[in-house]
């Protein structure tokens, strides 16, 4: 397994040995909060509560506090549950692809990844929940669960029941992954704890941890495991988005019949993840101190792949509308015209500029490797791919086959309010985890650790 | 023995002889707690704690008791949930309906046609549907009120007939004023009136008057009368603003006759040709194969003008009035003089010398006795202008003791309406029969509220000698009495209902003891029938004799062939009418067929005069608002900008700006009653030297439609002319190809699907553009049967509205805009080709609904409905996203028992109100979706009665509500799979296919597969290249033109 080129930068600096590796991690966990760690609670709290306050309003009063139409019946619901589960995709693809390719670098941000990623996956679910106009029956009669109902069964046909599926999947599969990369964590936070003399955090860093032993038994079938389940989660990388993406291309509505959605979708997919991941990373890195664990080498790679990613997204934007003009179908053809053209242009146009032209900047060195450039950016990215979305969903609706339908959205402060929800809900999360959970996987980064980090004299 | 004096005190208290202890004495144990009172003891405490804990818990436990009692005896023709319909009449004024009324339960909930009536022919309008609502209007008054209060009938009986001795001892003058009455036994009633106060004298008068033409006649003629006009018969029709399709004397019946003369097909490829000559863009306008903007000072001249030229034809002499080209009028001329005979001019002006001219025109083109029927005289509008005026002035200098209000409401719908009302101050006795505490009647001291005419008896003579009846629907739910009897009591006759007077009336007057018919054999029939018809006596019309020079010198004094002055046109809209409806949501929310706006009172403005003005309307209503004096009186409204409205013209509506309406109409726009003028002796509903100014104000219209064109998708609407028609059938036809690596093929040949077959019934419908006016009554049809939710102004503009059925109006774009330019396509031509689209669920056969819902709550059922499963629905909305019709609606909330919707949704919200919802629909909840169900409760009645009856389900037993409702039976709904039903031979459906058998041999089977071979060439599915296979075909537009595409 030792087959690292001499050549490379090491991926730990600051001459880390393993020791030094389970203290800078385990401090976090062990220490008090940081008033800057406090601060963005209580931000995350605020938005949180506020947000959910507009949920419940809208769950009293009804779906109609939304801006949504006869026309629109979708919009900042559905954008939101698209762009959110996009997002998760870094985190699968980080831990269980990268693995498998034997990446080593991502050793030290695959565990903050995986966390948002299951984060970031539970934001998304809110939204086909909340946007139900029955709720209450909705949540469990998408299951195709046994009932005294006859035949009355879930649709198979209907890609919303297939999103059912590869997001339920794809959260316990995450999930799981991601619990079982901490155990061997947790167990060196509870040996610490007993060391230190902490009676109730050896206990309960005891139970998260399941006892590890870590006998030599153990981390083979750890190891085992471990690369079965990145095995089990890369097909979900792909598979998951484009179940989403079909929700839109098996349907008839111009401007979402389009065959190009999976890869399309997934490849944005990646793109937002990544963005986000970069946006996390910097705040957790400054708020930590892990400058040595998350270097700018990890960064430039990130980048990298979003070059890579929002070209293949600009590409496929650009085919749309190749296609669009090539197939001559007139609703098609009206459908892209007015994307570009029509009432939403601007949100098309925002998407075009932050999603396709913001991220060539990364060719040059200089940027990728500046951190606030890269946090600017990864923000834009973000942005450019909600509205990628709202002009896939909206525009598309807004404007379909008979004109006389044809009507705007405008959002209210209640569509805002649930998006901010889950903001609150993701941050709130996120902050809780990089507390009380080692950020940084402690047993991989371990294994780099002396090839790598070696001082250089 | 001596006596021991020895005393045993009970204490030191006895010994003192203290007088708190003496008080006490005789008891035997001294209570220590008497000084002390210590107020509420603790079990007192307990007693009142238990007492308020179990109140309060009883209180708030409290279910609502709902009372449902089953009959003791069960009225002979009562049988609960199964319906009763009966014969009627729907009068509002001069206007007139003859109806069915559905009756479940003891509740009207649905009127329609009488196919019976030779008046209004089977048809309805909007608000002949709208009015069953109006019978549980939460306005209506409960009982009859003198002033404020409330009061008996005996009190104010006794009052009033005191007054009107009072005043006819006097010598007073006593006033009946009433619209149109179309009554003979009510009038026969008044007579008796007049026989007891002979002072009285009853005044009619109509909110939008016809007397220019009652003039007219009386002065061409002799006979003041306003004559029958035969649509059906003319293959020339030339309206010069007459809106004969939507308002004009009698729309019903002439949508029924223009529609006979527009339905073309493979074998008759004719249809009348229609020129419109008007300033707003009206219904009739819209459906006109030729229109001309013109302005209302130009209107006789017109007029004129048309005479001049066929007079030249005729070799006549000439007019001495002129106006240069009006466009198309010499074509108009053209075509009237080669159709003499089979053609027809009218107008809907109410100046008596322009109905002279027209009468002259008509009488050149020999139109008498073919499509003018003088010997068939219509009594919808005997309202005397100038005896109305005389009357408010007399009102108003003090002549009047006493008046009566028959129905009718002139201090809102009178010009001089406000001068009326404050005159009645002064009056000794006024009092209103009105059923709703509208502005007459606050004004006036009593109020005396008659029935709403689906609870009373009552006859009326529409036409001459054509009799109908109206009966009672419901027992009175207030304490209100039929008007009739009330006048009878006043004038100190006997309290005889109105039911025997009615009846003894008709045996006087038309019970033939010839027919062998007893008297009850006689009546019941009519009543079952609803109409009768009289035989009609010989009525002698004088030949043709007006002052025609002193008619066009007339004209050519009052009109100008050109003005730089803006001029107001004043009319009656579509929804609300006149305004005596206004209190009616279904008629607020029904969108206007030209504008699209609901709830909202604007002024209609041309393209050209928006930009003079400054005046900007966005795709979503925003716009300004324009203030408009006339004679120092002025409105301000929002302006909407309307393509085809002439240059200089402004359109108002009357209608609006009720003050004493009821909770749905308040505050919505103004009065411009007080803005008609007089002009010959008659009201003139236009006025020139218009100032205009733009207000400041931002105003938001609420439209249902803000796209105005459909962009060219030929996919959407085909249209074709005549020409191209006679030419080829499937002219204007769009056949959808498409490309294969090597092939075009037809979009409706490849599937992804397999097809099915429906081995049952196959229910569709065919609906024709060609004779759909746009009216919109099928809207408000749907809206009734199927308990669609009415939601207000503030949802509309959030393009939220609940309609089932819809009507898109398209424009067409200004010509030569080329395919791909969509910027121009977007724009209205000036004076823009206008189609109408009615569009409802579709029953897609492939539904792209169907496949995407996730719990299976809209599915297809084996006789090709699409259904909705209410109860299933979790609210995902993916079906509506999902349906290239957009037709399905979303409850976005809770719109029963919500407050929020008390103003625009009584029918839901109010215990009066809910009375109209029909029981065989569900009254949805909130998030679930909705869409039309093809009335599939009547599908459901249909099949079961003739499963009842052990036979198959006949054609045209099921009829859909729309359909019903569609007085120019453009919707046609049946079953595809009888060869015999309408629809099958409508759309020509070949129901064989031939399948090869085993051996090789061929056969002949029937088709029961859902893609049927439709051999009518007019026919096409919307959106074809979806290839969801809807079971709704459209035939095409034809437009009566010379060439495609020219300017209307």
């Amino acid at each position: 397994m030792q087959a690292t080129s001499t050549i490379r930068e090491p991926l730990i600096t600051g001459g880390k040995t393993v020791r030094d590796v389970s203290e800078d991690i385990s401090r976090q966990v062990e220490g008090k909060p940081t008033s800057l760690w406090w601060i963005a609670m209580v931000v995350s709290l605020v938005l949180l509560f506020w947000g959910f306050y507009c949920l419940c309003y809208q769950q009293w009063n009804g779906v109609g506090v939304w801006g949504l139409n006869k026309t629109v019946g979708w919009a900042w619901d559905i954008t939101n549950f698209v762009w959110w589960v996009g997002i998760g995709h870094a985190g699968t693809l980080i831990s269980a692809i990268l693995l498998l390719f034997r990446q080593r670098w991502r050793m030290s941000i695959n565990r903050a990844a995986e966390a948002m990623t299951i984060f970031a996956v539970i934001c998304a679910a809110t939204f086909p929940f909340v946007h139900m106009g029955r709720l209450w029956l909705g949540f469990y009669w998408v299951f195709p669960l046994p009932n005294t109902w006859g035949s009355l069964w879930a649709n198979f046909n209907s890609p919303l029941l297939w999103d059912v599926f590869a997001i339920s999947t794809y959260f316990t599969v995450s999930l799981v992954f991601w619990y079982m990369g901490l155990i061997p964590d947790f167990a060196v936070i509870r040996d610490r704890a007993v060391r230190m003399g902490h009676k109730t955090r050896a206990l309960v860093y005891n139970a998260l941890s399941f006892g590890w032993d870590g006998a030599a038994r153990t981390w083979s079938r750890y190891e085992s495991v471990a690369l079965i389940l990145a095995g089990l989660s890369t097909p979900l990388v792909l598979s998951v988005h484009t179940i989403v993406s079909m929700d839109f291309a098996t349907s008839v509505i111009p401007g979402w019949h389009t065959t190009i959605f999976p890869p399309y979708f997934v490849a944005g997919a990646i793109f937002s993840g990544f963005a986000m991941v970069l946006t996390l990373l910097l705040i957790t890195r400054k708020m930590f101190r892990l400058e040595d664990y998350i270097t700018i080498y990890h960064i430039e790679l990130m980048n990298i792949i979003i070059i890579i990613t929002g070209s293949i997204v600009g590409i496929a934007y650009i085919t749309e509308f190749f296609v669009a003009w090539y197939g001559q179908v007139p609703a098609e053809y009206y459908a892209f015209y007015n994307r570009a053209t029509g009432p939403y242009w601007w949100a098309y146009w925002s998407m075009m500029t932050c999603n396709v032209i913001s991220p060539q900047l990364f060719w040059f060195k200089k940027i990728r490797t500046n951190l606030v450039a890269t946090f600017v950016l990864s923000i834009i990215v973000n942005i450019g791919m909600w509205f990628e979305r709202f002009v896939i969903i909206v525009t598309s609706l807004h404007r379909d086959y008979l004109p006389s339908s044809w009507s705007m959205f405008h959002a209210t402060i209640y569509d805002v309010g649930e998006y901010v929800f889950t903001f609150g809900f993701f941050f709130a999360a996120f902050l809780l985890f990089a507390k009380y959970f080692p950020v940084i996987n402690m047993a991989e980064v371990k294994s780099i650790v002396k090839s790598t980090s070696e001082k250089k004299h | 023995m001596s006596e021991t004096k020895k005393t045993y005190w009970k204490g030191l208290a006895q010994l003192k002889n203290d007088p708190n202890y003496v008080k006490h004495a005789d008891k035997e144990f001294v209570d220590l707690a008497v000084a002390e009172d210590p107020g509420h003891s603790r079990r007192d405490f307990l007693k009142m704690m238990g007492f308020s804990v179990a109140a309060a818990s009883l209180a708030a436990c409290e279910a609502p008791i709902r009372k449902a009692i089953p009959y003791v005896m069960k009225p002979v023709d009562a049988d609960p949930g199964i319906p009763n319909y009966y014969a009627s009449s729907y009068v509002n004024g001069g206007d007139y309906c003859s109806i069915v009324v559905k009756v479940r339960d003891g509740r009207p909930i649905k009127i329609e046609g009488n196919s019976l009536s030779s008046v209004t022919l089977g048809g309805t309008s909007a608000q002949v549907e709208a009015s069953v609502l109006s019978l549980y209007d939460n306005y209506r008054l409960r009982g009859p009120k003198k002033g404020e209060t409330s009061t008996d009938w005996e009190t104010i009986d006794k009052e009033i007939t005191t007054k009107l001795a009072e005043i006819a001892g006097k010598g007073g003058a006593i006033r009946i004023v009433s619209n149109t009455v179309l009554s003979p036994s009510t009038l026969a009633t008044i007579a008796k009136f007049k026989e007891k106060y002979p002072t009285t004298e009853h005044i009619q008068y109509d909110q939008v008057s016809a007397y220019g033409i009652l003039k007219a006649n009386e002065e061409s003629f002799g006979a003041s009368i306003i004559p029958s006009y035969d649509f059906s018969k003319a293959k020339t029709i030339v309206s010069i603003n007459a809106d004969f399709l939507g308002t004009w004397i009698s729309p019903i019946e002439f949508t029924k006759q223009y529609a006979i003369t527009r339905e073309v097909s493979e074998d008759r490829r004719e249809m009348s040709r229609h020129f419109q000559f008007e300033s707003n863009l009206s219904l009739t306008g819209a459906n006109a194969d030729y229109r001309t903007p013109i302005r209302p000072s130009q209107e006789g001249l017109v007029v004129v003008q048309l005479y001049n030229l066929i007079a030249a034809k005729a070799g006549k002499g000439n007019l001495s009035a002129s106006i240069d080209k009006v466009e198309h009028l010499e074509k108009a001329a053209n075509e009237l003089w080669e159709n003499k005979g089979s053609s027809l001019v009218v107008s809907g002006s109410n100046d008596k010398a322009v109905q002279v001219v027209v009468n002259a025109i008509n009488e050149l083109l020999g139109n008498y006795g073919v499509t003018i029927n003088r010997e068939l005289p219509v009594n919808f509008r005997k309202g005397n202008d100038e005896a109305m005026l005389a009357f408010v002035n007399e009102a108003k200098e003090g002549k009047i003791g006493g008046v009566i209000f028959y129905n009718c409401n002139p201090v809102y719908d009178h010009p001089m309406g406000e001068e009326l009302g404050a005159a009645l101050k002064n009056i000794a006795l006024s009092v209103s029969t009105s059923y709703t505490p509208d502005e007459t009647a606050s004004a006036s001291a009593y109020m005396a509220p008659d029935h709403h005419y689906l609870e009373s008896w009552n006859d009326f003579e529409p036409k001459e000698n054509t009799f109908s009846l109206s009966q009672p629907a419901i027992s009175p739910i207030f304490k209100t009495r039929q008007a009739q009897e009330s006048f009878s009591i006043w004038a100190g006759g006997s309290n005889e209902d109105y039911f025997s007077v009615v009846q003894a009336n008709w045996k006087n007057w038309f019970y033939d003891k010839k027919d062998g018919l007893d008297f009850q054999a006689f009546w019941d029939k009519a009543l079952y029938d609803g109409v009768f018809t009289a035989p009609s006596e010989e009525i002698k019309i004088s030949a043709f004799a007006a002052n025609l020079e002193a008619a066009a010198s007339s004209i050519s004094s009052n009109y100008k062939a050109s003005s730089n002055s803006d001029e107001l046109v004043i009319f009656e809209g579509y929804g609300v009418g006149n305004g005596s409806q206004a209190n009616n949501p279904l008629l607020q929310e029904l969108p206007d067929p030209i504008t699209k706006a609901v709830w909202d009172h604007y002024v209609t403005i041309s393209q050209k005069d928006a930009k003079k003005w400054g005046i900007t309307n966005d795709a979503e209503g925003f716009t300004q608002h324009l203030t408009l004096t006339v004679k120092n009186k002025s409105i301000t409204l929002p302006a909407l900008i309307q393509p085809g409205q002439a240059e200089g013209t402004l359109g108002v509506a009357l209608g609006y700006g009720r003050t004493k309406v009821g909770a749905v109409a308040e505050n919505i726009g103004v009065n411009v009653y007080p803005l008609v003028s007089l002009l010959n002796g008659s009201l003139n509903y236009s006025a020139s030297e218009v100032k205009v100014e733009k207000a400041s104000k931002e105003f938001q219209l609420a439209q249902t439609q803000i796209h105005q064109t459909y962009m060219g998708r030929e996919s959407v609407i085909q249209e074709a002319t005549l020409a191209e028609f006679k030419e080829n059938p499937k002219a204007g036809r769009d056949e959808p190809k498409i490309t294969q690596w090597d092939d075009h093929v037809d979009a409706s040949s490849l599937s992804l699907w397999k097809g099915y077959d429906y081995n049952n019934h196959h229910w569709g419908m065919a609906i024709d553009l060609n004779t759909c006016t746009g009216c919109g009554s099928c809207v408000v049809a749907c809206n009734v049967e199927n308990n669609v939710a009415i939601v207000g102004k503030d949802e509309v503009v959030r393009r939220r509205e609940m309609h089932w059925l819809r009507i898109d109006r398209y424009y067409s774009s200004p010509e030569g805009t080329a395919i791909n330019d969509y910027d121009g396509l977007e724009k209205a031509a000036e004076n823009p080709e206008v189609t109408f689209q009615p569009m409802l669920c579709q029953h897609c056969n492939n539904a792209s609904c169907e496949t995407v819902c996730p719990v299976a709550a809209t599915t297809h059922s084996t006789e090709g409905l699409n259904q909705m499963t209410y109860n299933r629905c979790i609210g995902t909305r993916y079906c509506a996203n999902n349906c290239p019709y957009k037709v399905r609606r979303f409850n976005w909330f809770k719109y029963h028992d919500n407050q929020k919707f008390y103003q625009s949704n009584p029918a839901m919200n109010t215990d009066l109100g809910r009375m109209v919802l029909n029981p065989e629909v569900t009254v949805r909840s909130r998030g679930v979706m909705e869409k039309c169900s093809f009335c599939v409760q009547r599908i459901q009645a249909g099949k079961l009665n003739a499963k009842r009856e052990r036979r198959p389900v006949k054609d045209g037993e099921v009829v859909t509500a729309c359909q019903a409702s569609c007085t120019s039976g453009a919707i046609v709904f049946g079953d595809m799979n009888n060869p015999e039903s309408r629809i099958s031979k409508l759309l020509k459906i070949d129901n064989t296919k031939v399948i090869k058998k085993e051996d090789g041999t061929e056969e002949t089977v029937f088709n029961y597969s859902f893609d049927k071979k439709i051999g009518n060439p007019r026919a096409y599915r919307v959106l074809e290249e979806v290839g969801v296979k809807p079971n709704i075909f459209y035939l095409t537009k034809i437009r009566n033109k010379d060439k495609a595409k020219e300017n209307a």
